[in-house]
């Protein structure tokens, strides 16, 4: 702190009292604090938005812009697009779809796979991302986070990691304390690398927030991978996206109670069985703040 | 008749997401550009002046650019500046980082610190509390949430101690507090210095209705 005191004002009212206490906002615009947000991911396979199940078996579900603009209308708080081919095709493909969705969707646009280095997240970022997920290319040298967080800053650089629990015939190899590994290649390849240990090192390393796969709970349905948003939320201080298993509207206020600030889902909402309002709707009747906008609010 | 849209430069010297501060200016209604240049830069009727990264970083890059002296001379002019995120940061006195220090702009005095909050970034839609008379809030519901991705802020506002010949000597600014572990500045509104530290160019409807409102304020 600099200065006398007598020279600095806090905000109106008392420095004890913040101003949410004076006159909050009303009732019914949710709990105050920063809004659980809700993030469709649009997972990009030349050109169309595709979704399987445990990552295998894709199935098409549209054009991603018009996908992203449905979504955005429905009062999504964040977008997440994944290119699943990884190709250079691939990569000028997903260029292509975020120049054309940025310019027609004002909210925050993350763009991730096969991402391999600063020129990689430079392109994203021209293109129209606001943020750039790392996996791969960051687990084999994470120096790579750092990077990147020192050229564009650590607020555009979200680490994903695809979690599973330790198997059994694995245990002799992957030495994971918390009983969680890194896996690549859409779940199919154990590194072991710590899961938890590992989010922790790339939040020091710079990265602003951790996109957290689960997956064994990718495409079950059966909810999130609670004790694992646990592990990781008690291991850092960036932000956490729970990802993967999502399957009712209980599953999203489940995820934010084990320390998820963000929820995620993919087929869910391409298929229709669930809308962002719905989503929302349930997070706010558990008590956690949401934004609500014209179509999806009131 | 319609009235002429008014002329707006986002400011390119390297930082920030230019392309989405371009496109949510133009959708509010503006005649807009992205440049480096500082002939346009100077006569623009608005200057938009975005950011993200490090302070240290972006007011370097500002000044490098000669961005420091375009936003001081439009100021000294009467001209409208609106600062984004970092851009906002960078048009005060200090920015602290780490232990280490870095000079700003003194647009205003105060010093840009980290937050004390138990998650950081502070990323997501929050609300904010504009105060009476707010111009670029008019109209925007209490409700309404704006995008804010930062870790660092303006946590309290010096009152005195302006630097000599800082635009609006005299009139008090209006500040706009959000809260995230504690209160700090969500915006700024000075005269013709505007800053928001939350995005409005990505934060949907209620970001597009306060970039008409500054679009109001400059013609």
């Amino acid at each position: 702190m600099s200065g006398p005191a007598t020279r600095r004002s806090g905000p109106p009212g008392t420095p004890e009292a913040p101003p949410a206490g004076r006159d909050g906002p009303p009732a019914a615009c949710s709990a105050p604090g920063v809004a659980v947000r809700v993030i469709p991911c649009l997972d990009v396979d030349a050109g169309r938005v595709v979704k399987g199940v445990n990552f295998q078996g894709l199935r098409d579900a549209g054009d991603p812009v018009e996908l992203a603009r449905g979504y955005d209308a429905q009062g999504a708080d964040e977008l997440a697009f994944l290119d699943v081919t990884a190709s250079s095709q691939g990569r000028a493909t997903m260029l292509d779809v975020l120049a054309r969705t940025a310019d027609q969707v004002f909210i925050p646009l993350t763009a991730g796979g096969g991402v391999r280095g600063v020129g990689d997240v430079d392109a994203l970022l021209r293109a129209g991302a606001d943020k750039v997920a790392l996996n791969t290319a960051a687990i084999a040298r994470p120096e790579l986070l750092a990077e990147v967080a020192d050229r564009f800053g650590a607020q555009c650089v979200v680490v994903s990691v695809d979690a599973r629990r330790v198997r059994p015939e694995d245990a002799g190899r992957a030495a994971c304390p918390s009983g969680f590994e890194v896996t690549t290649h859409g779940g199919r390849r154990g590194t072991g690398v710590d899961a938890v240990a590992w989010a922790a090192r790339a939040a020091g390393l710079g990265a602003g927030e951790i996109l957290l796969n689960s997956m064994d709970a990718d495409g079950t349905k059966a909810g999130y991978d609670l004790p694992l948003i646990r592990a990781v939320r008690a291991a850092v201080r960036v932000p956490v996206i729970a990802s993967g298993g999502a399957g009712g509207p209980g599953d999203f206020a489940a995820a934010v109670r084990a320390g998820a600030d963000a929820v995620l889902a993919a087929s869910l909402f391409h298929f229709g069985e669930l809308r962002i309002a719905d989503v929302k709707e349930a997070l706010r009747a558990a008590g956690l703040p949401v934004r609500l906008t014209g179509e999806g609010g009131s | 008749m319609t009235r002429a849209a008014p002329k707006v430069v986002v400011l390119d010297y390297g930082s920030g997401n230019l392309r989405s501060a371009l496109r949510a200016v133009q959708r509010a209604g503006a005649d807009a550009v992205v440049t480096s240049d500082r002939g346009p830069a100077l006569r623009a009727d608005g200057l938009v002046v975005p950011g993200v990264g490090a302070f240290a970083a972006c007011a370097s890059a500002l000044r490098a650019a000669g961005g420091d002296e375009v936003i001081a001379r439009r100021l000294a002019a009467g001209a409208p500046v609106l600062g984004i995120c970092v851009g906002m940061q960078v048009l005060f006195a200090e920015g602290r980082e780490r232990g280490a220090r870095a000079r700003g702009c003194r647009v205003w005095p105060g010093v840009v610190d980290r937050l004390n909050a138990p998650v950081l970034p502070h990323m997501g839609w929050n609300t904010v509390r504009p105060p009476a008379g707010s111009r670029l809030f008019a109209g925007i519901g209490p409700g309404e949430r704006f995008y804010f991705v930062h870790s660092y802020a303006v946590r309290s506002w010096e009152r005195a101690g302006r630097p000599a010949g800082a635009v609006g000597a005299g009139a008090a600014p209006l500040l706009t507090w959000a809260i995230h572990g504690e209160p700090f500045v969500a915006a700024v509104e000075d005269g013709p210095a505007c800053a928001t530290q939350f995005h409005p160019e990505k934060s949907g409807d209620a970001g597009a209705a306060l970039l008409a409102n500054w679009l109001e304020l400059i013609r």
